[in-house]
């Protein structure tokens, strides 16, 4: 079975690829943002977002997961929000 | 030269190694390089940024000659001139010690303005060993540079560190403030050319890529680095010869000007070496 393994490792990037790749898209990011720039765009979001959410339901704060993803070509913010069960039925029947 | 400075040929030229990250190789770098340009003739003095953490004077085998430090200088407590060391090997090198009691905010801007403006006047090259950090520590010794080395290990954190003190030196330096550009010199320190070789380490051109700065010199991984600082001598001046030598004496000369290819030193192993498993030449 070895000779299966090795055809697939073989095709793995060699670790000093990933560290350069890694190093890449994050320094990407770093030098666009600046000084916490991102951290502040997230925050205004999670912020204007929850307000949105708010006007229309009751909200645990706690109950919304703000998620970021780097990557090279486009990032990722991912928003979770959990809606408690009473209401989704009710907007449902 | 002295006679160069007489006539306002050579402009002294003030040096930080700086490198954000912690532990690698930014007081080993600033003793190698000093002893290097030192041994060519010119007038240096080497400077400790680092108050409270003071150790470029135990690199350098002078901690039992420390009587006045930077502080003290900086505050008017004491002349320039006695707090200078000289070293004992090396009669052009100087080392202006960091004080080891006291705290980095009895550094003040005006102090240090007017100390280096001193220094300047009395040597050829200030070389500034930089606290790590991105605090106030780290931009009171790069602020009046006019060239930087930035200390880089071939290592995604430490890379990452760089790019950060990259964009300080292009923002919070008086050149900077004046729109003028800082000169900086990538060191790329501990590089392993095996693991390298085998993608198990970044490359020297995955570095530069990154950084985007021109490289002045890759000093590889050594044990002969340790064994300088253990009885206190720059590497320059304990083993010459070494490899890790090697690469500072080049790095030196291209600081000063000279255009000369960078490689990375190899050593040279004869058959009997590589028979017996001997690590190249002593």
């Amino acid at each position: 079975m070895s000779f299966l393994a090795n055809l697939f490792t073989r095709r793995q990037q060699s670790s000093s690829a990933v560290a350069r790749d890694r190093l890449q898209i994050l320094l990407a990011h770093e030098r666009s943002a600046g000084e916490e720039g991102e951290s502040d765009l997230l925050k205004q979001l999670h912020k204007e977002i929850m307000e949105v959410i708010a006007r229309h339901v009751a909200v645990d704060q706690d109950k919304v997961q703000i998620k970021l993803d780097r990557g090279s070509g486009c990032s990722m913010l991912e928003i979770d929000v959990e809606v408690p069960q009473e209401l989704s039925n009710k907007r449902a029947s | 030269m002295a006679a160069d400075a007489v006539f306002g040929v050579f402009m002294a030229k003030v040096l930080v190694v700086t490198s954000g990250k912690g532990g690698v190789g930014k007081t080993t770098s600033t003793a190698a390089l000093g002893a290097a340009l030192a041994q060519s003739g010119q007038n240096v003095v080497v400077v400790d940024f680092d108050v409270g953490l003071r150790n470029l004077d135990l690199v350098m085998g002078a901690e039992r000659r420390v009587v006045f430090d930077l502080i003290n200088v900086v505050q008017g407590d004491a002349r320039l001139s006695q707090a200078l060391i000289r070293d004992k090997r090396c009669e052009t090198l100087s080392i202006l010690p960091a004080s080891q009691t006291r705290d980095k905010d009895a550094l003040t801007s005006e102090g240090v303005a007017r100390v280096m403006e001193e220094l300047r006047e009395k040597f050829d090259w200030v070389i500034c060993d930089s606290p790590a950090g991105i605090e106030r520590g780290a931009q009171l010794a790069m602020y009046h540079a006019d060239a930087a080395v930035i200390v880089t290990n071939p290592e995604v954190s430490s890379v990452r560190d760089s790019d950060r003190i990259i964009g300080l030196l292009d923002s919070k330096t008086e050149k900077a403030e004046r729109g003028e550009k800082i000169e900086k010199h990538l060191l790329l320190t501990r590089y392993d050319p095996a693991r390298a070789a085998r993608k198990e380490m970044l490359s020297v051109e995955d570095v530069l890529e990154i950084l985007s700065i021109p490289l002045v010199g890759i000093v590889p991984e050594s044990e002969d680095v340790l064994k300088a600082s253990n009885v206190g001598a720059p590497v320059t001046l304990s083993s010459p010869e070494s490899l890790p030598a090697r690469a500072y004496f080049e790095a030196a000369r291209r600081l000063a000007g000279e255009k000369i290819d960078v490689s990375v030193p190899t050593e040279k192993r004869g058959f009997l070496d590589w028979l017996f498993g001997k690590k190249g030449a002593a």
